[in-house]
């Protein structure tokens, strides 16, 4: 959300008093709303039907994915593809952190709140996790450009794959069942108001603008002395991290992941959410994940043709509207 | 001893398509600097031609098989061409992650559409050439995997006849030199570029064609890992090179059929990417390549 002008500090000295909303500035006040607003409606999504709330939290999960994505593919401008493998690896230690650990923390009687420690505690693990997963990949591939970026994230993410095939606690290639049912519209919605929170906050701040400017010209970027790796880092395992939360909440929501589950199509719809809302635009991002997990559900009974929809999509933006389809920023694109 | 070169014809077979396509990936990448993602697919459409082309001529004989291959490869000459001529030209100059995003949409136009013309289930490619299996020794070699060790260096060594002895040839290497300059002096750059593609595609079809032989079930997307491994061989190789790409092929089938005979061979489909991302980080030129520096 690049267009919310930054706000103003209060400032006590003036002589008209400061509204309470003043106190904090606009995007911590949207946080706040949006999380108060996650856990109400939560707390209806009994009364909606069930299939509804369903999509909803695929919705908000997609939209974790696509903005965070969207830090690594939109803002700092290095194509990865590689997402969904991070998204896995969040998905298999939040996964084995309830499974495994859960049991003898919880103890014999446990109440919600244990509950609820326990997923964000797994949640926070898978994100690390993923996090550092990122850090591990983007370190040494972050010097790379453009295609080779891509090629080593796509190749990582079926490595990736490849070994949770390959390990045996974690169900092999049959996949991973017995997943406890945690996720619901408050754990969805909090974390994807928080991503976005974080994300634009991060992008907006001073430290921020250095992400655009690796994205706008690198080697200008590189002559001014900023350190053009540590922003691809920075970007690459912030958006790891929420990668890995989002999997955590996918696996709680599923109950069973499999490594096939997480491969490059799901990289790919990943992208094309970005890509639609138009890269490096957070509102329009978050349109496009909206509309692209909506769109399926509606489109069901023409499911095969769903992947050359997307394909074709994917091309036509490309030639005729780069800056992508939801992006409403006339006149200079950032692309 | 046997079986070390039981696993080297293995690994030399399945190394000569890889260099093949490989070649593919390096030429498009030499004159238009980004990477055909679009490649591995036409290789599986180079595959289904000649499982529907393979119907027409009698199975089996030497002679059936050639025509099936050079058809399957004219046609798929024909589909790069075009995929060139409508997607990638408009973009010509554009900036690189666009040409990227379009050859990954292309890629999964091919994959798609081929799913739902051909079908998702795994079909028994036919037996295109006279099957037979000789015995040296104690180490067996099917004549399918003759017609490959016969048939890809043969076809490596005319696209190198084509590359350096022809007028086209040169304009090609023009190209990849300096495409700007080339066009000063006079190079029609589409005719050399659409070229490239005709001639890549072909390799690809034909490499395709010999995959399916040796592995004969094919689906819509039995592209995307060999494709994903001959790009690795022409990275390995030097991303440009054409004896790279070759090389680099070799040495990626030979690997990974080394480590398919050994108990690690779950792995196998790893063993690739991690070749691919050592050598990014240790040579990214790669074994056969020149370093360059950016110019801005």
């Amino acid at each position: 959300m690049a267009e919310i002008p930054q706000s103003r500090a209060p400032n006590p000295k003036s002589d008209t008093p400061v509204p309470v909303w003043r106190l904090l500035p606009r995007q911590h006040l949207a946080l706040a709303l949006g999380l108060v607003a996650a856990v109400v409606i939560s707390r209806f999504s009994g009364s909606i039907d069930a299939y509804l709330v369903d999509v909803a939290i695929g919705i908000g999960i997609n939209v974790i994915l696509a903005v965070s994505l969207n830090l690594v593919n939109g803002h700092t401008g290095q194509f990865s593809l590689g997402h969904a493998g991070f998204m896995s690896v969040g998905a298999y230690l939040a996964a084995a952190c309830t499974v495994f650990a859960g049991p003898r923390l919880l103890g014999a009687a446990p109440g919600p709140l244990a509950h609820n420690l326990l997923f964000f505690g797994a949640l926070l693990i898978g994100g690390l996790g993923a996090a550092f997963a990122g850090l591990l990949v983007g370190i040494p591939s972050l010097r790379l450009k453009g295609d080779y970026l891509a090629l080593v994230t796509l190749g990582f993410g079926e490595i990736i794959r490849v070994i949770f095939q390959n390990v045996e606690v974690l169900g092999g290639a049959l996949g991973f069942n017995g997943v406890p049912a945690y996720t619901d519209f408050a754990w969805a919605y909090g974390w994807g108001v928080l991503t976005i929170f974080t994300v634009s906050c991060l992008v907006n701040s001073t430290y921020g603008r250095g992400f655009i400017a690796t994205h706008d010209n690198e080697i200008a970027a590189q002559s001014i002395g900023l350190d053009t790796t540590r922003y691809k880092t920075v970007a690459f395992a912030v958006g790891a991290f929420f990668a890995g939360v989002a999997g955590g909440l996918f696996a709680h929501l599923k109950l069973s992941i499999d490594p096939r589950g997480f491969d490059f199509t799901r990289s790919i719809e990943i992208v094309v959410m970005v890509i639609l809302g138009g890269m490096g635009n957070t509102l329009g991002v978050i349109l496009a994940a909206v509309l692209l997990t909506i769109l399926p559900e509606i489109l069901r009974p023409v499911a095969e043709y769903r992947m050359v929809l997307y394909s074709l999509l994917l091309i036509i933006l490309m030639i005729t509207r780069p800056q992508g389809l939801l992006n409403f920023r006339f006149g200079k694109t950032r692309l | 001893m046997t079986e070390f070169l039981q696993q080297l014809i293995n690994g030399l077979s399945l190394g000569a398509i890889y260099a093949l396509l490989a070649l593919g990936y390096t030429m498009v990448y030499g004159v238009l600097r980004f990477i055909n993602f679009a490649h591995a697919d036409v290789f599986m459409v180079g595959s289904f031609a000649g499982y529907y082309l393979g119907r027409l001529v009698p199975g089996g004989t030497l002679w059936g098989g050639l025509a099936v291959l050079a058809a399957a490869m004219i046609a798929c000459a024909l589909l790069g061409v075009l995929i060139e001529r409508l997607a990638y030209r408009p973009l010509r100059g554009g900036p690189t992650l666009n040409v990227l995003i379009t050859a990954i949409g292309v890629s999964l136009l091919l994959q798609y559409s081929g799913q739902i013309i051909f079908g998702a289930t795994p079909r028994t490619f036919p037996q295109l050439f006279p099957v037979a299996q000789f015995h040296l020794g104690r180490v067996g070699i099917s004549s399918n995997q003759i017609v490959v060790i016969v048939v890809a260096p043969l076809l490596i060594a005319g696209l190198q006849l084509v590359v350096f002895k022809t007028r086209m040839g040169m304009a090609m290497r023009a190209v990849s030199l300096n495409l700007k300059a080339a066009q000063l002096v006079g190079v029609n750059i589409n005719t050399v570029i659409s070229f490239t593609f005709a001639l890549g595609s072909a390799l690809a079809a034909a490499g395709g064609i010999l995959y399916s032989m040796n592995y004969p079930s094919i689906d819509p997307l039995m592209g995307v890992m060999p494709g994903l491994k001959a790009f690795t061989a022409a990275i390995l190789g030097g991303i440009g090179s054409l004896p790279g790409a070759a090389l680099g092929g070799l040495i990626l089938g030979g690997a990974e059929t080394f480590v398919g005979g050994s108990q690690f061979s779950t792995y196998k489909d790893a063993i690739a990417f991690g070749i691919l991302i050592v050598i990014l980080l240790l040579r990214p030129a790669g074994l056969l390549g020149r370093w360059t520096a950016e110019k801005i």
